[in-house]
């Protein structure tokens, strides 16, 4: 049977995410590189606390079409439809506008997880790679990150014990595919997509173009296939 | 409160380019450090990192030109560059906490006489943004901090001790704000620069640890 991983609808491609399941979202928190297809399409299912893996905690759709005219949600919609209940993250607020992270936070509705930008990158990935954690310098003596994390010393410096994360279902969003769910990127769009893809049980992409198998460059291929479950186009 | 004249965000930019010689690696924070990208001289080879995922890139485009899928941090579109490249998140973070990066510019709220820096959270906000930052105060070589000399209420944000949450120990080495240039040394907070109009008397007033004067202290350098 030939390999094919092209899924008709973002709602298919979604179907399966179940209550309590862990969701990385791709994306560095501009809408131009978010997977807002996936996210609008989990936002409309009956599932609840969600733990969502993200860099940015979101801007809502507001800000995105009031003043870019891009009438898409971010993770933000997770938060407006009260889904998420855990958020690990680096940027969970920001200097445009109070976000429905922020309300449901001092709400008590939702824990917050801080993450240094740089230490959720690399759990992330050593979740994709099969490594139960990483030691990272950053945060050492910080107090809202070390908290009681294991600290290992190795050549007289210090480091922090950080788990891996996996996920059940990563949300990427990448510029073309074909059916073998290889991926390519464009720009900086690259950014936390081509991170978070393979650090999941379930990969999902949402692309703007699907192409023949063949037709893209094997030298250029960012994200390879076997890391991707579904892919799924932006329509 | 003096109303003296203060230097604007694009002057302190200006500033903090004049940092960079030929080949340096540099890594721009959100806010006013982006905008040092555009003062670099034509026949200057500095190359720029953005922690979303890029190295090389050029100048900020005007408004309503360049692309959403080539953004600096703060989400501008830049200018390609011949040169440039472009990294995952992961990579992206190697770079940082890697060594690779001679200096890294960032916003601050608070710096302490011995170089500490304070810049993602305001205490009574209970919630802030981490983002890079701490990598960048943890991995860069140098950190540069460009902010306001004081808070909009006129208090101390060079402090002898942070009263934030910190985001680094001992690893601001300049901070440039709009009336002053200060070099962080073991010896203590060396006042090098003042904005026009300025005395060290004036800018000591607005700052809480006690300044050492540069014996070659001057006017701010812009040119």
């Amino acid at each position: 049977m030939a390999i094919n991983k092209i899924v008709a609808s973002v709602e298919e491609a979604v179907a399966d995410v179940h209550d309590g399941a862990v969701i990385l979202v791709g994306g560095f928190g501009n809408i131009w590189n978010a997977p807002s297809y996936l996210l609008t399409a989990i936002s409309k299912l009956p599932v609840k606390n969600l733990t969502v893996v993200s860099n940015s905690g979101g801007f809502g759709i507001e800000i995105w079409g009031g003043v870019f005219g891009v009438h898409e949600h971010d993770v933000e919609v997770l938060h407006r439809t009260k889904q998420c209940t855990k958020h690990i993250v680096s940027a969970p607020t920001n200097p445009l506008v109070v976000n429905t992270l922020e309300t449901r936070y001092r709400a008590g509705e939702v824990e917050v997880e801080m993450c240094a930008q740089g230490t959720l990158a690399e759990r992330v990935r050593a979740g994709r790679a099969g490594l139960g954690g990483i030691l990272t310098p950053t945060g050492v003596g910080i107090p809202e990150i070390q908290r009681d994390k294991p600290v290992i010393e190795i050549d007289d410096r210090k480091y922090l014990v950080e788990k891996a994360i996996k996920g059940d279902f990563a949300l990427i969003r990448a510029h073309k595919a074909d059916r073998w769910g290889n991926l390519v990127y464009k720009g900086t769009s690259r950014t936390f997509n081509a991170t978070m893809a393979g650090a999941a049980r379930v990969t999902i992409a949402e692309v703007d173009e699907i192409v023949e198998l063949g037709e893209l460059d094997p030298e250029a291929i960012v994200t390879p296939g076997i890391y991707v479950n579904r892919v799924v186009l932006r329509q | 409160m003096t109303e003296k004249f203060r230097i604007d965000d694009q002057t302190m930019a200006l500033r903090v380019a004049k940092e960079f010689k030929d080949g340096d690696v540099v890594n721009l924070g959100i806010g006013v450090p982006t905008l040092a990208s555009n003062f670099i001289p034509g026949d200057r080879e500095v190359i720029f990192h953005a922690e979303n995922g890029v190295l090389g890139y050029g100048n900020i485009c005007t408004a309503g030109e360049g692309s959403y899928d080539l953004l600096n941090a703060g989400g501008q579109p830049v200018e390609p560059r011949p040169g440039m490249s472009i990294l995952d998140h992961a990579e992206s973070f190697c770079v940082i906490r890697g060594g690779w990066l001679d200096w890294t510019v960032l916003g601050g709220l608070q710096v302490s006489e011995k170089g500490d820096l304070a810049n993602w959270m305001v205490p009574e906000k209970k919630i802030g943004t981490i983002g890079g930052a701490m990598d960048l105060a943890f991995g860069a070589k140098k950190v540069i901090v460009v902010m306001p000399h004081n808070t909009k209420n006129g208090g101390y944000k060079i402090v002898k001790e942070c009263t934030y949450p910190i985001t680094g120990f001992r690893c601001v080495d300049l901070v440039v704000t709009d009336i002053a240039v200060i070099e962080v040394t073991p010896e203590g907070m060396v006042l090098k620069e003042v904005a026009p109009t300025w005395t060290p008397e004036e800018v000591q007033q607005l700052t809480e640890p006690r300044l050492i004067i540069a014996p070659d202290l001057h006017e701010i350098e812009l040119a």
